[in-house]
């Protein structure tokens, strides 16, 4: 336990649901990015993953609509602290879209539009973890939350779930992403609160 | 990086819903104009919540400065803001940042776009740009609702005389300054065009307030012309 604060009472606490530490509800939809919302038109919207041999498999955006789409509802945790519980999105499972690539790679880099990049491990990206998403809550994604389509990958903090993804990148050594640079975890997993680099 | 005990040792009221807290810190290590703070308050049962605070200020030994705003229905902020008192403990974990942040050794022109509490991280910038000497040259524009919500007017007054190379242009959304020209409005394109930088001097644009004014600030630049990687941008909170 942390050092008592006099007089500091905070939220009454009787149902609080159960919450990675650290992170409180929100029942809006905070908008987190590190510049100016990218505006792609859909006509010249691509995905493109790229092996670590350079091996590129592209979908434009009617290719990607046409794969097999799945309907997940799920928690999200964003890092300045928020949550926001059963979140509900369409698109194609990373299974999918990896099911005919080639690698023997172990991390992944994705990057969007914009410039911004975030690293996972690819065995984050797999077992039904993560999603191409374009639709949120029954509509087109809004460009402020990440459209025409973002990743979601929501068992690790929000800013793994990269916005106005454009591709993703295999490799064999993991490189840092934006935010991880700048001094935010590696991993990101919500429940052991590894939001900076040595937590 | 691991929570620090610190301490209230001095406060100041900056408008009628917000205040600057002075901090004590044992150990604090420097920081960058931009860099924030994560503040943690626990409860006598051992609940606790956190939140993230802009640095104000370029630290001062081990003495840091936070400013607070209000929010009403809020669970930590009318805390710190109403009720923190002096000398009691808090935790404090930081610096955290490393993108929105200037850097003494920057040289190019800098604009700073604040909306409401949006102002202090910019405010840390141009603290940091006297404390450091620069010749750095620095425009402010920011946007309150009334003269009574500005946060610093008397040192901003001050640093316009004082520090070459400041520009500091206000605008009112609500409410504005008796003998003011023009109407109270929302920061729009001939703001930005007349009090701004154009693009071709290259200028870096931090942006910071509001979710909100964030969006429609940083495409009010994209659209004149500055190329999104110069936009820096930093958002507070979902609403405002
Ligand atoms: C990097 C960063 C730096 C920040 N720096 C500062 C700073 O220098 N000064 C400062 O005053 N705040 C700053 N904030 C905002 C601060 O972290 C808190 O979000 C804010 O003080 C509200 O906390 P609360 O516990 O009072 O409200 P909460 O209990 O978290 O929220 C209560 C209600 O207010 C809404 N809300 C939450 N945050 C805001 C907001 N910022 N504006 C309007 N409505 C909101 C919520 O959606 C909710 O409906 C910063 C945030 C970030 C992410």
């Amino acid at each position: 336990m942390g050092i008592v604060t006099p007089g500091f009472q905070g939220r009454p606490r009787a149902e609080a649901p159960d919450l990675p530490p650290g992170q409180y509800l929100t029942p809006d939809f905070p908008v987190l990015s590190a510049g100016p919302t990218p505006r792609v038109p859909r006509d010249q919207w691509e995905f493109v993953i790229s092996s670590e041999t350079g091996t590129e498999y592209r979908w434009s955006w009617d290719e990607m609509m046409a794969l097999p789409q799945e309907t997940p509802t799920v928690d999200i945790h964003c890092v300045t602290r928020w949550s926001k519980l059963g979140t509900t999105w369409r698109g194609v499972s990373l299974d999918t879209l990896l099911d005919g690539v080639d690698t023997a790679a172990d991390y992944a880099l994705a990057h969007s539009y914009g410039g911004y990049t975030t690293n996972l491990p690819l065995e984050d990206l797999r077992d039904g973890q993560a999603w191409l998403v374009h639709t949120y809550d029954g509509d087109d994604l809004p460009a402020e939350h990440g459209g025409p389509a973002r990743l979601l990958v929501p068992h690790l903090y929000f800013w793994k779930s990269a916005k106005w993804v454009r591709g993703i990148h295999l490799t064999v050594e993991d490189t840092p992403g934006f935010w991880e640079t700048a001094g935010y975890h590696d991993y990101g997993d919500p429940w052991r609160e590894q939001r900076y680099q040595g937590d | 990086m691991s929570w620090r005990a610190a301490r209230l040792v001095a406060h100041r009221t900056e408008t009628p819903t917000a205040r600057t807290l002075v901090l004590e810190v044992p150990g604090w290590p420097a920081h960058l104009p931009g860099q924030h703070v994560d503040i943690r308050l626990t409860a006598p049962d051992g609940y606790q919540a956190a939140r993230s605070y802009s640095l104000a200020a370029p630290a001062d030994g081990d003495r840091i400065e936070v400013s607070v705003q209000r929010v009403s229905d809020g669970e930590v902020s009318p805390f710190l803001v109403d009720a923190y008192r002096e000398g009691d403990p808090v935790e404090v974990r930081g610096p955290i940042g490393g993108w929105f942040v200037w850097r003494p050794q920057q040289t190019e022109p800098v604009l700073l776009v604040a909306g409401g509490s949006g102002v202090v991280p910019l405010m840390a910038m141009i603290r940091g740009r006297r404390a450091a000497g620069s010749r750095a040259p620095f425009r402010l524009i920011y946007s309150v609702r009334t003269p009574e919500d500005a946060f610093y007017t008397d040192e901003l007054r001050r640093r316009v005389r004082d520090d070459a190379g400041l520009d500091v242009a206000y605008v009112y959304t609500r409410q504005a300054p008796e003998g003011w020209r023009g109407e109270p409005h929302r920061l729009g394109l001939a703001d930005v065009n007349t009090h701004g930088w154009p693009p071709e001097l290259e200028p870096l644009v931090y942006v910071c307030g509001p979710t909100a004014f964030v969006e429609t600030v940083s495409d009010l630049l994209v659209g004149l012309g500055h190329p999104a990687r110069r936009v820096r941008t930093e958002r507070f909170g979902p609403t405002g």
